[in-house]
């Protein structure tokens, strides 16, 4: 017989934390989720069970306590084969551009804090000798824009740490790390917004994307919607002299 | 404030639009607001799901709740759709016991209009099936409703619009089924008689639909193809197909119709080639049995997104009306007649049977129903008035899912359960806190 595996999804509350975990329970795994909202991560967790018939966990954490978050990582009652974090914050610019709190919320929220998680569970993978870890990060990591800069930068640091963290992962052993950069997803976070439909694509496509990278055909890094891709290598290749003037 | 519509495209009217991201969103909501009404899909194709003021979204109260595989018992939030539902649940082996023609309706849709499917004859409708469910009045407050809880309620709110309240969650018994497959047989019918014969005929089955040519006039008024079926046991999916899989998945989505289409492309001569290709087809597969895959059995126009394009900008109608079985021969000859003579380009009607309902609003009654697309044109209002004269002097009704243009007389003559809703709207303060458009049309 054969056991099957287990995954944690960190920000269990959000959109594409629950597809996330519901793709991973339609596959059979054993699912659990993290979340600081337990009460919408029990939403969640009650429609996977009521879709696949499998039981999911649901631990509270608040990842900005990160003085906690070792014992998070300790308390487990198992250690998973794999950990995915969702955790994000948009923020507001503006509001982010003012106020020095904010700013370091957003910061904190997108980078801080879910590196020092993830860099935790690499340890404890490295230790065991197995484990995948998935940090969903974002396209808006890729290049600084004047709309959403603060947000963007926390998500360019949280890239850079996954490529960081996957390359001292993959001299030592068998742990692999996947950097996931969703373009537009129409969730709780962008419900405000008015986003282009065909760039636009639901957070069930970003939770196959993941499964794939992850579990089927491994990948390092992955841009979500393909189209995405492209978009930002043609970002990537403007001038700064000439992006500087640009509004976007 | 944005444009919204039904289905059909008309009418178009501006509205706020709010989309809670779950139950507990909603109370906030309703504080402080007045001309508010529910909306699932936007199947309903004329203006009962566009609030007065304000349209309050189902869509992300899209969670599904609990299931029990030993009792078919499915609790699910009121955005759950059919589609999502049987997505899920096809592949355990379980159906739902009544399904409409397309399958991306919400739950929370589908009992507010007590939709019924092919098996209404034997089965009831979508709201005969519902064991429960919680509404949200007016005032905020959650009650649960059943035919033992609140059951006054209840009976108003399947079939009441969204009008007695907000359907947050509801409780469906699904039904097992050995394959995910119907054994189909088509009959050719042509005429009328003939039709309606083949309709009596085919009820011990569990589905049974008419699909009628309305260009066809004179002797071959009513010309139909009839399509029975019942659900494939595992011995017929293996004697017809046994390499396939018992519970095929759902089909990919095919096209969508990318814009609105200029409007002479459903001219009537366009129409009549369709219809006699359809027919040359339909015939050639007569008394045939057929193994069919569940999702173009139930949802053959899904295949197309948006294909209410077709029908261009201006929009189209629906006329669905449902006459009593005694005068039904013969009034719906005498419609078949007016709009065959008309020459509107209506693609094909669909005759169905119906048995009687148990919402206070719900529209089946026991006869037959017939349901006719027409693309708007200044002159078709006037027409759709003269027949529903001759619905309304048979002991006929409309139904108010499709409707967006019937007159209050011709509302109140169908319905009786009328002076109870309104009593029930008045006692839990929804008379002027819940109103659509089509509440306000027609004095509701
Ligand atoms: C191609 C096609 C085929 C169809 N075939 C059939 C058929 O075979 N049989 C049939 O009966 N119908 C049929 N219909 C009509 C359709 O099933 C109904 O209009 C159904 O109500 C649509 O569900 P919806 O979720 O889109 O609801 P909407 O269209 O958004 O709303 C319909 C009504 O339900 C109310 N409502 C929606 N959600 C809630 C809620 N949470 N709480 C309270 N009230 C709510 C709205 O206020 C409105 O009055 C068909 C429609 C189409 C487009
Ligand atoms: N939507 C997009 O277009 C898009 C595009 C690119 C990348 N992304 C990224 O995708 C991820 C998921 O986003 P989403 O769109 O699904 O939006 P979301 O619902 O806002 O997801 C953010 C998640 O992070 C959690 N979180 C925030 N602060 C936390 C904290 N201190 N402790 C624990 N959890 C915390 C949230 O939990 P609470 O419920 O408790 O707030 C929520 O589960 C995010 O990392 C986002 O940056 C999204």
């Amino acid at each position: 017989m054969t056991v099957s595996k287990s995954v944690l999804v960190i920000g269990g509350s959000s959109d594409i934390g629950h597809a996330t975990a519901l793709r991973y329970a339609e596959r059979s795994w054993q699912v659990a989720l993290a979340a600081r909202d337990t009460i919408t991560a029990q939403r969640n967790a009650d429609d996977i069970k009521a879709r696949t018939g499998n039981d999911v966990a649901v631990h509270a954490l608040d990842i900005l306590e990160t003085d906690r978050l070792a014992a998070f990582v300790d308390d487990l009652p198992a250690l998973p084969d794999t950990v995915i974090s969702v955790v994000g914050e948009l923020g507001d610019q503006a509001r982010a551009e003012r106020d020095i709190a904010h700013a370091a919320m957003v910061m904190r929220t997108n980078f801080e804090a879910p590196s020092l998680l993830l860099g935790l569970f690499a340890n404890a993978f490295a230790a065991r000798g197995s484990g995948t870890i998935v940090g969903v990060s974002s396209v808006a990591g890729d290049r600084g824009r004047g709309s959403n800069y603060v947000y963007g930068a926390a998500k360019a640091g949280f890239s850079q740490f996954l490529s960081g963290l996957r390359n001292r992962m993959a001299l030592t052993g068998k742990v692999r790390v996947v950097t996931v950069k969703p373009g537009f997803v129409r969730t709780r976070m962008t419900a405000h917004l008015k986003l282009p439909a065909p760039l636009t694509v639901t957070p069930a496509r970003v939770a196959a994307d993941i499964y794939a990278a992850a579990e089927e055909s491994p990948r390092d890094v992955i841009y979500v919607g393909r189209r995405f891709w492209l978009v930002m290598t043609i970002i990537g290749l403007i001038p700064e002299a000439l992006f500087k003037r640009l509004k976007l | 404030m944005s444009d919204l519509a039904g289905w059909g495209n008309y009418p178009r009217i501006p509205t706020e639009q709010l989309v809670p991201a779950r139950a507990e969103a909603i109370a906030p909501l309703l504080a402080g607001r007045s001309g508010l009404v529910a909306r699932g899909q936007g199947r309903a194709y004329g203006d009962a799901a566009v609030g007065m003021a304000t349209t309050l979204t189902s869509s992300r109260l899209n969670r599904m709740r609990r299931f029990d595989p030993a009792s078919g018992e499915l609790t699910v939030e009121a955005g759950v759709t059919i589609a999502d539902i049987l997505a899920t649940y096809v592949p355990r082996g379980f159906f739902l016991k009544v399904v409409p023609g397309t399958k991306f309706v919400s739950i929370g849709g589908a009992i507010a209009a007590d939709v019924h499917g092919k098996n209404h004859h034997r089965d009831g409708g979508f709201g005969d099936h519902v064991i429960a469910l919680r509404l949200m009045l007016p005032n905020g407050e959650i009650v649960t409703c059943s035919r033992h809880a609140n059951a006054e309620l209840f009976h108003a709110t399947v079939g009441g619009m969204g009008l007695t309240g907000i359907i947050v969650e509801a409780t469906l018994v699904l039904m097992p089924i050995e394959t995910g497959w119907l054994v189909q047989e088509t009959h050719v019918a042509e005429d009328l008689d003939a039709a309606m014969a083949a309709l009596e005929r085919t009820a011990a089955h569990t589905y049974s639909v008419a699909w009628i040519d309305c260009l066809a006039r004179g002797r071959a008024l009513g010309r139909s193809l009839i399509y029975a079926a019942d659900h494939a046991s595992a011995a017929d999916k293996d004697r017809f197909a046994p390499a396939r899989d018992a519970f095929p998945p759902q089909r990919r989505a095919g096209p969508s119709m990318p814009a609105f289409m200029p409007s002479f492309v459903l001219n009537p001569l366009a129409v009549r080639g369709f219809n006699a290709l359809y027919f040359r087809r339909g015939a050639r597969q007569a008394l045939t049995p057929q193994l069919v895959h569940w999702d173009p059995y139930f949802f053959p126009l899904d295949t197309i997104g948006h294909w209410n394009r077709i029908y261009g900008p201006r929009g189209f109608l629906q006329h669905q009306c449902v006459i009593p079985a005694a005068n039904a021969r013969r009034v719906l000859a005498e419609i078949l007649d007016r709009v065959a003579r008309r020459g509107s380009a209506s693609f094909l009607a669909v005759l169905k049977q119906l048995g009687d309902s148990h919402g206070l609003m719900s529209f089946p009654l026991r006869g037959y129903t017939l349901a006719m697309d027409f693309p708007i044109q200044d002159s078709l209002f006037g027409f759709l008035d003269e027949l529903d004269a001759i619905v309304t002097a048979a002991g006929g009704r409309l139904y108010l899912a499709k409707d967006a243009r019937q007159s209050r007389a011709t509302f109140a003559a169908g319905y009786a359960g009328l002076d109870g809703l309104r009593d029930i709207r008045r006692c839990i303060g929804a008379t002027d806190k819940l109103v659509s458009h089509l509440s306000a049309r027609l004095g509701i």
